[in-house]
């Protein structure tokens, strides 16, 4: 065994995590590269199209980061979980979609394989700590006694939204070593070091989803599991009542949509609402869409305790959203508040995540009822 | 860090007096076996030499020998050229349940081409029954193919009851050998094998080069076409720096396949006792005896077996979980599955496969190592 023990750097191939195995080497630190494979691309072939670039998991991410690591001297392996990925992501992912909500899989990622499970593999080779090439900053803070995460300094690419479900042993053992960057200093460090990679495009969308077309995948998933599309065909319904027409599985809108609803009407239709009981989805303009309260369960507090009395905190909704103002409110469930917008806001989406901000500093995080 | 190779059944180093035939062949002979003048002759000299030297390992004729690039492209010969000459249609195929994917993948194929496939399961000993090829034997079966010794368990199947049974019905037998050439005794004649795969990484010589046994008279039809060569079984022109180490390699085995495989299996002995004893929760799978000398193939409980694999990694250890080839698939070992071993179990479960650099001091340093590695993985376990 080394004399110190290594970091364990997960490894997707990418500019970001490479650079971050660099950097760790370079600082003097015993470091392990792990790729996680976790999604077959080859495994659903019609959607496939033959070309999985941009995307995680596919032979040529795992040639990249093995080159990389060779390129920096460390330990390099593939650890598998395929099987885990597809019980605590993909399942979920496509039950949630047939309940009419529009999930999140790259949260219950972080929450179950990336740090879960990837922190039990980097106890198995030794390690005490993991880096991953994530944009967002740690702290710990010495009164509370709590770690907390901040935003990244590079705004547009935070990726805390995501991160909202690490719990405080799993924030105690990680490093985020790109937090303080901003992405083109990556790159440049990346060149400088002249990563094989420095110049590689950014992975894009859901890793499993290619082009982000979650009805193919769906329809491709389910076909491949033996679950009949058809069951899930229903009405196309307005805020008042009136049929407007059928849908081919309320699997195939989420809300806020605009575009394939197969219905021509004077003004523009959004999707308010799937309802999966009654498999209807229904529709309205675009001020049926905003709402001005809502309330999220499973909240996983971070850089505080909890919230005994009203607080307010920019609330954010979706990845793209900005943060709005609200205020959040206690329930008698202490991971379970509700929040009240200063300002309704559109397309509150039951299934997405909702993360509660201060400034640069990530409160907590649940999930929209 | 000092490293030890206990991945034998995966692959095995050149030996050093192998790699000079290599070089002195690379240097020196490099016509094209086919040519006529003198250069094409010196290399048509050493393909023959080297043909003799690998009959004589197996007691076969030289003329039945057809060098190939490796076992997998034998077993396809073997399986698709067998098939195709066949007359009778519909075909039928027997195989059994833990062939290499170089087998079963081929039988795949055929199946998606209408031909009939038999898989035979084994006990929990990993060893095909005879009596089951005989229940599984129909008028149009045209191949039967058990493999000779496992790559996983290193178990020895029943090949010469098989061949009785098969001769009797008129059925061709194909042995995969490439896990027992070189480990144990092979006599083409004694076994009663038609076809015998076999490859020259796996005792010494360098990857890229194989053989296929065809016994006279064995009907095959060609699966590649192009020249001439190998008396029109395998076109291309000839890996002569190869197949003259595999024949070096041939003789090497000749030579020490006896005290190797005392030795050998003397320190495999070694390593499962001091496994056993040492460490609870562990092991062997398959039977104890009629094994290759050189493989063990162990579980520990509670283990993930590619967590044990990169901590013995990391202290300097290679071995598998199974087949190198499958690692980094999600499914567990199919041969050890096909013995109706749990999932869990079959996830909990490591090869060790010995070879000639190993003696009983790095033998004891991997149980050394094993005790730290699981001991500290059990205790994480426990944690998460």
């Amino acid at each position: 065994m080394p004399d110190t023990a290594p970091i364990a750097v997960a490894m997707s191939g990418g500019v970001d995590s490479s650079t971050v195995a660099a950097l760790l080497v370079r600082q003097g630190h015993a470091v392990v590269g792990l790729t996680m494979q976790l999604w077959n691309q080859r495994r659903l072939p019609e959607l496939a199209a033959g070309d999985a670039t941009g995307r995680c998991c596919s032979l040529d991410d795992v040639y990249d980061a093995r080159r990389v690591a060779e390129q920096v001297g460390i330990p390099y392996y593939v650890v598998n979980f395929e099987q885990q990925f597809e019980e605590h992501v993909v399942k979920p992912f496509v039950s949630e979609y047939l309940a009419g909500r529009t999930p999140i899989p790259c949260t219950l990622c972080n929450n179950y394989i990336k740090f879960d499970r990837f922190l039990e593999m980097a106890d198995s080779v030794g390690a005490h700590q993991i880096a991953t090439g994530h944009y967002a900053r740690i702290r710990y803070d010495q009164p509370s006694g709590r770690y907390q995460l901040l935003r990244a300094v590079d705004g547009a690419k935070d990726q805390t939204y995501f991160l909202c479900g690490l719990t405080q042993a799993q924030l105690a053992r990680t490093l985020f070593p790109l937090g303080e960057l901003n992405k083109p200093e990556v790159r440049e460090l990346a060149k400088s070091m002249d990563l094989a990679v420095a110049s590689k495009g950014d992975s894009q969308e859901i890793c499993f989803v290619p082009n982000g077309d979650y009805a193919a995948f769906m329809s491709a998933y389910l076909k491949e599991t033996g679950v009949p599309e058809q069951l899930t065909r229903g009405e196309i319904v307005t805020t008042d009542g009136r049929t407007l027409g059928e849908h081919g599985g309320v699997h195939r809108f989420t809300v806020g949509q605009r575009k394939g609803l197969g219905i021509a009407t004077g003004e523009p239709l959004y999707v308010i609402a799937t309802d999966p009981a009654s498999q209807r989805v229904v529709v309205g303009g675009n001020q049926d869409l905003l709402r001005g309260r809502f309330f999220a369960g499973d909240v996983n507090w971070i850089s505080i305790a909890g919230v005994s009395a009203p607080r307010p905190a920019q609330v954010k909704i979706r990845n793209k959203h900005t943060p709005a103002p609200a205020t959040l409110y206690p329930t008698s469930d202490a991971t379970r508040v509700e929040v009240v917008f200063a300002e309704p806001q559109r397309a509150v989406t039951p299934g997405q995540g909702a993360v509660f901000f201060e400034g640069d500093l990530v409160l907590g995080g649940g999930w929209i009822e | 860090m000092q490293r030890f190779y206990f991945d034998h059944n995966a692959t095995t180093p050149v030996a050093p007096e192998i790699l000079e035939t290599v070089v002195a062949c690379l240097g020196q002979v490099y016509g094209n076996a086919s040519s006529i003048h003198h250069f094409g002759q010196g290399a048509k000299q050493r393909l023959e030499a080297a043909r003799r030297q690998l009959a004589g390992l197996i007691h076969a004729s030289p003329n039945e020998i057809v060098f190939t690039s490796g076992g997998t492209e034998a077993d396809n010969m073997a399986v698709f050229g067998v098939v195709r000459a066949a007359a009778a249609r519909p075909a039928h195929v027997i195989a059994s349940a833990i062939e290499h994917p170089a087998i079963l993948a081929p039988c795949r194929q055929l199946e998606a081409e209408g031909v009939a496939v038999t898989r035979l399961r084994v006990g929990s000993g990993g060893v095909v029954s005879a009596d089951d090829v005989q229940r599984a034997l129909r008028p149009e079966t045209v191949l039967v193919s058990v493999m000779h010794a496992n790559n996983e368990l290193g178990t020895i199947q029943p090949i010469a009851d098989i061949a009785r049974l098969t001769r009797a019905a008129g059925v061709p037998l194909h042995v995969d050998g490439v896990q027992a050439l070189g480990k144990i005794p092979v006599d083409v004649d004694a076994l009663g094998v038609d076809l015998y795969s076999m490859s020259g990484h796996k005792l010494y010589a360098p990857k890229g080069v194989g053989a296929l046994y065809i016994r006279k008279g064995t009907r095959i039809a060609p699966v590649t076409y192009g020249g001439h060569h190998e008396r029109d079984r395998r076109p291309g022109t000839e890996n002569v720096p190869g197949i003259a180490a595999f024949g070096a390699a041939a003789d090497l085995a000749a030579r020490t396949l006896a005290s190797e495989g005392e030795r050998l299996s003397a320190l495999r002995d070694r390593l499962e006792n001091a496994v056993l004893a040492s460490i609870s929760g562990t092991g062997i799978n398959g039977a104890r005896w009629d094994r290759t000398p050189n493989t063990s193939n162990l579980y520990f409980d509670g283990i993930d077996g590619e967590a044990l694999v990169i901590a013995l990694d990391l202290r300097g250890f290679a071995v598998s979980t199974g087949a190198a080839c499958s690692s980094g698939a999600i499914a567990p070992s199919h041969v050890l599955t096909a013995m109706g071993l749990s999932a869990d179990r079959a996830r909990a479960s490591m090869r060790f496969s010995l070879g000639r650099s190993n003696d009983a001091a790095q033998v004891d340093a991997l149980v050394e190592a094993l005790q730290a590695s699981v001991t500290h993985l059990r205790r994480i376990s426990v944690h998460a």
